[in-house]
């Protein structure tokens, strides 16, 4: 059992240094196990999401009763649907619709949160307990239920489930923005700024904000990780992508209840396209956090 | 900073946070969807029908008054009449949570433990292999949809291997292990979800705790390594382990919605699914709510039990 | 004290209580080995107090914890023996090193609020270190409590049942310091232990510790960045540079004659007693310590030493030995003739004129804070007056309220009603947004610490540059010309503009914090602790720095530090603040001379003085009082050594001019206080 200190090692040399905290980062990340097994996952997905129509032997739509439920063969690679559609064809293209909306959602969370978060961190008093009120109570709500209680209120497209998963993200993303924002306004360099005479955005946005960047970045890997959870999660439960998409939730919601009859083929593939998926995206998070966070 | 003279406090921040959620479940199931007669008969229905269905549901009143309405009754423990199976939602409520509370004390029971102790051995390990993998493998369990999890775990265990029940309902007169035994294929989706980020919690604290100064005191104390373990890492490092176990109730619910539906269980999740897919909006909010609820509650014990555990927080600071 | 016999060399017969022979302790930062000390050799005789002084990043804590074992993770003893007692530590085993542990060596260190368990009462803290020994519980509790009772806690019981936070920090390093004592070690590390503590405070400790080795027979190593303290504390002297030990020697030789130019060079930056800015600048060391891992063939002086010559450039010097103590120095001999670094011709004084209308006024200045429910009196009823061209020094220890007066004259915070800031005879408002450009530009700061000061995402260029443009409004084409203006002003290279704060050494960045405070040609600089984040080779470049900059531009300051030296080296004037009240006020000389506040008095006597002319020593009971209640009638009453009694409990004594200039807050007539000296106060001054 090892019971030592933490790294007291000396700080880094005092002497000017070529090369920013930036370029020092990239570094470790490029070294990082986790982060390149993960962005070779990714972007692979990505990979398939933007090209893996054009290369696939058969068409991932094309219903063929008269071949359903096939089991895997040399036709077809990963077997048949219950429409007799190829199984291989629909995973390779299955990841483009949730990782179009996924990204676009976080992006939205994250523009809102950190906006916010800015606001609630720097001017702190009435609004800042105002709307962490209403945080805490938007966060009483497991994710998949604030969003399936929008979605059936609004309706299911691809802008509602984008909307709805960003606003929920929004006040995850300002909480963490909001302690980060807390720390660096504690921090002298903010109380200079004022005796400059700066105004409060550009204390907010130029002095602030590039110090609080590695958190927000950070919160926003995690984040799209979530994202793929949530949509994948609400397709499955047909709140999310709709039919004829090939994603894969949506693909294992279609088929689940065939699987006591031994199609295992029909849900087993996409469920593992998924676990790579998010499992990629999280790696990749931790490589990140790994970096940004020592 | 709070002391427990802020419990008061807390009790009252609660209440507006519950407060805030019933509005904002308010206007999620009431007001976002508009026209509820016209959503429930279908466009094609009679406007005169239409209009009589909303008089008969209430919904054509002042919105101040439907919400007055239904705050008042929900706090009573009525909950309103099921659009879809015309009763009184509340006993669906009771009994669907009661089965709920059955799986996610499978779970807990199973996840707890395990992944406090997978969390700690990783921080006595820290940077070694054996901490990569647990983080890692962690990581990833708590990051795969609980419906992909459960989807390859049924293929495992109930279609290939045939040794776990694959529909979570359990014969009638089923004795307390029986139920267990039904529940635990459903529970295990739970278990993996919850197991990294707990892991990954203890594990942080544990880092923490070992990399402080009152540790070095006690190993040059000379201390036994055990009894620096013991009394002096994990007593710091497990407390803030708490909290996070509370706050993962929250979403132990999220899951729970996914997991009922695959496993065809009649719990709470399974019937804010059932609501939402009819358009049953008083079911459905009577069931956010009540997660809602419960997740405040298990907050606000935890921050409660994490008090009176700490003595910074208990006795304050020096007078 | 025991004096030692300065050099124990191997024919004693008894084993030092500690030997260290060629220690190269070595850390691996991202793959690269960087050796933090190299071939360290010194022995601690028995009975011995051995200090080890040096700058931050010399090494010195890594020697504490090679010695416990306890090295970070990436850290490794590569070469060299450390014998505790005659034994070799090194080659211990799991179980033997525990045991050493539990019977031979402790340690105390820095923050004794982190070295102790939050979640477990103080007693069973302590009585864990019997428990050890094998002694049953109740046996152990009453052992600790007769511990805590020979560290001077007053109620030893009492203090068992509480947990750390319950404790102020004088109260936990005497804790530390008891259960550190507790297995009688034949060697006793303290690493900085009073760092961090309020000078009264410190002064306590000290002399506890110096009391206890006295009773216990302990060997001790000192460790500590602070030479005074060492001074006082100790009989023999190592001076750490870089991870080599340049100098060792007898306390009072080393620091009346050093023969090494880095500790001569130390010594020299230090405001010695007495010194002022207008008796000329203090000496600098030029230069940077060189980065870890440096491969240096030579000297690793050499880049910043005077005397430095091709020879000590090529061939590293041994440590010689110079009968009784040793320099590592080719020309130790010539040491103390050290050509000064910095010309000592003091920058032209400004005659200050007080008849002139002040610059800055202010009146009943007062600032309460609501914390919890109560109401903080950080601040009462200041009434200061500063003119062009002056210093004025705020001196207190934590709680005071200096910070707070600061922010408030800055309208970073805004005083209570009824209290008026002036300047240039014009009211000032209380906030800072509702301030007028030129007010705003008349006032600016000098943060303590440069790392917070300095937005570390923005370049030196963009640093002054915008406080160019806002507060000097300088048109963009004049823009650069003015910024080379400024920075060549704090003597920062051109080269440094393109670069961000992480990659400037601390005087580096503290010169950028002095130019973007002077680029709007400010009236008055707040100076808040600008020198106590700095090494003390560095902290003399930036006094220098300070007081050149305000007889060129006749600039005043209000200074504020802890550090009685550098106060009254810079400052013309200064005010004792104590809870939020001013104690005493007047000009500097006037101030340290006396007629003394009781308060003013502790505090001067607290500070250990290099020459180790041990003064009367006057120390004040127990630990200051919370501002949420502070003491009714004198705020001082409940520590002053000098209460006259009920009147003091009673009465808030009105501020009294004791002579022209110079006023007292006190009940005692001003001429008792200058004559009156009291008795030094008994050893066991019960704690609070």
């Amino acid at each position: 059992m090892s019971m030592q200190a933490a790294d007291t090692a000396p700080a880094p040399a005092a002497p000017a240094r070529t090369g920013g905290a930036g370029r020092e980062r990239l570094r470790l990340l490029l070294r990082s196990g986790t982060f390149l097994a993960g962005a070779a996952i990714v972007a692979f997905w990505v990979a398939c999401a933007l090209f893996g129509s054009d290369v696939v032997p058969q068409d991932p739509y094309a219903v063929d009763l008269m071949s359903k439920l096939q089991a895997p063969s040399p036709d077809h690679w990963f077997g048949t649907d219950r429409l007799g559609r190829d199984i291989f064809a629909r995973v390779i293209v299955g990841a483009r619709d949730i990782l179009t909306i996924a990204p676009l959602a976080t992006v939205l969370g994250t523009v809102l949160g950190t906006t916010l978060g800015l606001i609630m961190g720097y001017f702190r008093g009435f609004i800042d307990e105002a709307i962490s009120r209403l945080i805490e109570a938007v966060l009483a709500l497991p994710l998949v239920i604030v969003a399936l209680l929008a979605l059936v209120a609004l309706g299911t497209s691809y802008i509602t489930v984008i909307l709805v998963i960003g606003l929920i993200f929004t006040p995850l993303i300002a909480r963490t923005v909001r302690s980060a924002v807390l720390t660096e306004r504690g921090l002298d360099y903010v109380a200079a700024a004022r005796l400059r005479g700066e105004n409060p955005f550009y204390i907010m946005f130029i002095e602030i904000l590039p110090n609080v960047v590695p958190p927000i970045l950070v919160e926003s890997t995690v984040r799209l990780g979530y994202a793929i959870f949530t949509v994948a999660t609400l397709s499955f439960i047909g709140f999310g992508i709709q039919p004829p998409s090939a994603d894969w939730g949506l693909a294992i919601s279609d088929s689940y209840g065939l699987i006591n009859g031994g199609y295992w083929w029909t849900v087993l593939f996409d469920a593992l396209a998924i676990a790579s998926l998010v499992v990629g995206v999280n790696l990749v998070a931790d490589g990140v956090q790994g970096v940004f966070e020592t | 900073m709070s002391t427990l003279r802020a419990i008061p406090r807390r009790l009252l921040l609660s209440l507006i946070t519950l407060w805030i959620l019933s509005v904002i479940v308010f206007i999620g199931a009431q007001l976002l969807p508009g026209d509820v007669g016209r959503a429930i008969l279908g466009p094609l229905a009679d406007p005169r029908a239409v209009a009589n269905l909303n008089h008969e549901l209430g919904v054509d009143r002042p919105l101040l008054v439907q919400y007055w309405s239904w705050i008042s009754h929900f706090a009573t423990g009525d909950m309103g009449m099921s659009y879809t199976m015309r009763a009184p939602i509340a006993p669906f409520i009771a009994t669907a949570l009661g089965n709920s509370l059955k799986l996610a004390a499978v779970a807990f029971v199973l996840v707890v433990p395990l992944a406090i102790f997978g969390g700690v051995i990783a921080a006595l390990n820290v940077g070694r292999p054996l901490d990569r993998i647990i983080t890692v493998l962690g990581l990833s369990a708590t990051v795969v949809p609980e419906f992909v999890s459960g989807i390859v775990l049924i293929l495992i265990f109930g279609v290939w291997l045939r040794v776990l029940p694959i529909n979570a309902n359990w014969p009638p007169d089923a004795g307390p292990l029986t139920q267990v035994y039904y529940l635990l294929l459903p529970s295990l989706p739970l278990f993996l979800v919850l197991f990294g980020y707990i892991a990954r919690m203890a594990r942080a604290g544990t880092v923490e705790a070992l990399d402080a100064d009152y540790t070095r005191t006690a190993v040059l104390k000379g201390l036994p390594p055990r009894t620096v373990l013991w009394r002096h890492v994990l007593r710091n490092a497990l407390l803030p382990t708490i909290t996070v176990i509370a706050t993962q109730v929250g979403y132990l619910i999220g899951g729970l919605v996914v997991v009922e539906v695959l496993f065809h269980y009649q719990g709470i999740g399974s019937l804010i699914y059932v609501a939402a897919r009819s358009k049953d909006f008083p079911t459905l909010e009577a069931g956010v709510l009540t997660v809602g609820i419960i997740y405040t509650v298990a907050t606000l014990a935890a921050d409660v039990l994490t008090s009176m555990l700490n003595p910074r927080v208990r006795l304050g600071a020096a007078a | 004290m025991t004096p030692t016999a300065p050099w124990q060399g191997e024919m004693a017969s008894a084993p030092d209580a500690l030997s260290i022979r060629d220690l190269d302790v070595a850390y691996r930062v991202r793959g690269k080995v960087r050796q933090v000390l190299r071939g360290l050799s010194f022995q601690v005789g028995r009975g011995e107090s051995y200090g080890l002084v040096g700058e931050s990043g010399c090494g010195k804590s890594t020697v504490a914890l090679a010695i416990v074992r306890y090295l970070a993770r990436n850290g490794r003893v590569r070469a060299g023996r450390i014998l505790l007692d005659g034994r070799d530590l090194l080659a211990l085993g799991e179980a033997d090193l525990r045991k050493l542990r539990a019977t031979a060596v402790s340690m105390v260190y820095q923050d004794p609020g982190r070295a102790l368990n939050p979640s477990l009462r103080v007693g069973a803290q302590v009585a864990e270190v019997f428990r050890l020994q094998g002694m049953p519980q109740a046996e152990a509790l009453d052992r600790a409590a007769a511990m805590l009772a020979r560290v001077q806690i007053a109620d030893p019981s009492s203090v068992m049942g509480r947990y750390p936070h319950q404790l102020s920090g004088g109260m936990q390093q005497r804790v530390a310091i008891a259960m550190a004592l507790a297995i009688n070690p034949k060697l006793l590390i303290l690493d900085e232990p009073t760092t961090g503590l309020d000078a009264t405070v410190e002064a306590e400790v000290l002399d506890l510790i110096a009391r206890l080795r006295g009773e216990f027979a302990t060997s001790i190593l000192f460790i500590s960045h602070n030479l005074a303290v060492i001074a006082r504390m100790c009989d023999r002297v190592g001076v750490l540079y870089a991870g080599l030990l340049v100098e060792e020697g007898g306390t009072r030789e080393l620091f009346d004659n050093p023969r090494h130019p880095y500790t001569v060079g130390l010594l020299r930056c230090l405001p010695r007693r007495g010194r002022r800015k207008d008796h000329g600048r203090l000496d600098t060391i030029p230069g940077l310590l060189p980065p870890p891992g440096a491969d240096i063939a030579g000297c690793v002086f050499a880049e910043r030493c005077a005397h430095a010559d091709e020879y000590c450039r090529a061939v590293e010097p041994p440590l010689y030995d110079l009968g009784g103590r040793a320099s590592r120095c080719h020309y130790h001999e010539r040491a103390p003739d050290l050509p000064r670094a910095t010309p000592s011709d003091p920058a032209a004084p400004i005659a200050v004129d007080r008849e002139e209308r002040p610059v800055l006024r202010t009146q009943r200045l007062a600032k309460t804070f609501a914390a919890g429910g109560h109401a903080v009196h950080a601040l009462s009823a200041i009434s200061l007056e500063l003119w062009s061209g002056e210093t004025l020094g705020l001196v207190g220890e934590s709680g005071s309220g200096k910070t707070t007066l600061a922010r408030l004259l800055l309208g970073l915070i805004e005083a209570d009603g009824g209290s008026v800031i002036e300047l240039d005879g014009g009211q000032l408002p209380a906030a800072i947004d509702r301030r007028t450009p030129d007010q705003v530009k008349a006032l600016q700061i000098v943060f303590q610490n440069p790392d917070s000061a300095l937005n570390r995402s923005h370049t030196v260029r963009h640093l002054i540059g915008r406080a160019l443009a806002k507060l000097a409004r300088v048109p963009a084409p004049q823009q650069l010309e003015r910024l080379l203006a400024f920075t060549r002003a704090v003597r920062l290279a051109d080269r440094y503009l393109a670069v961000r704060p992480r990659q400037l050494s601390g005087g580096l960045k503290q010169r950028v914090a002095i130019a973007r405070a002077f680029a709007g040609e400010p009236r008055i600089v707040v100076c808040d602790e600008p020198t106590s984040a700095l090494d003390v080779s560095v902290q003399a470049a930036i006094l220098n720095l300070l007081a050149d900059l305000q007889a060129t531009r006749r600039v005043s300051y209000v200074f504020i530090s802890h550090d009685l030296g550098t106060v009254r080296y810079i400052s013309d004037r200064i005010a004792v603040l104590y809870l939020g009240r001013l104690m005493e006020l007047g000009p500097a000389e006037q101030v340290f001379r006396g007629p003394h506040h009781p308060y003013t008095e502790a505090l001067l006597s607290a500070v250990p003085s290099l020459d180790g002319s041990v003064t009367e020593r006057i120390r004040l009971k127990g630990d200051i009082p919370s501002a949420i209640r502070p003491p009714s009638g004198c705020v001082f009453h409940t520590r002053c050594p000098r209460k006259l009694g009920s009147i003091c409990e009673d009465q808030e004594p009105p501020l009294i001019e004791a002579e022209a200039g110079h006023a007292i807050r006190c009940h005692i007539q001003a001429r008792d206080l200058q004559r009156e000296r009291p008795a030094p106060m008994p050893a066991e001054a019960p704690a609070s």
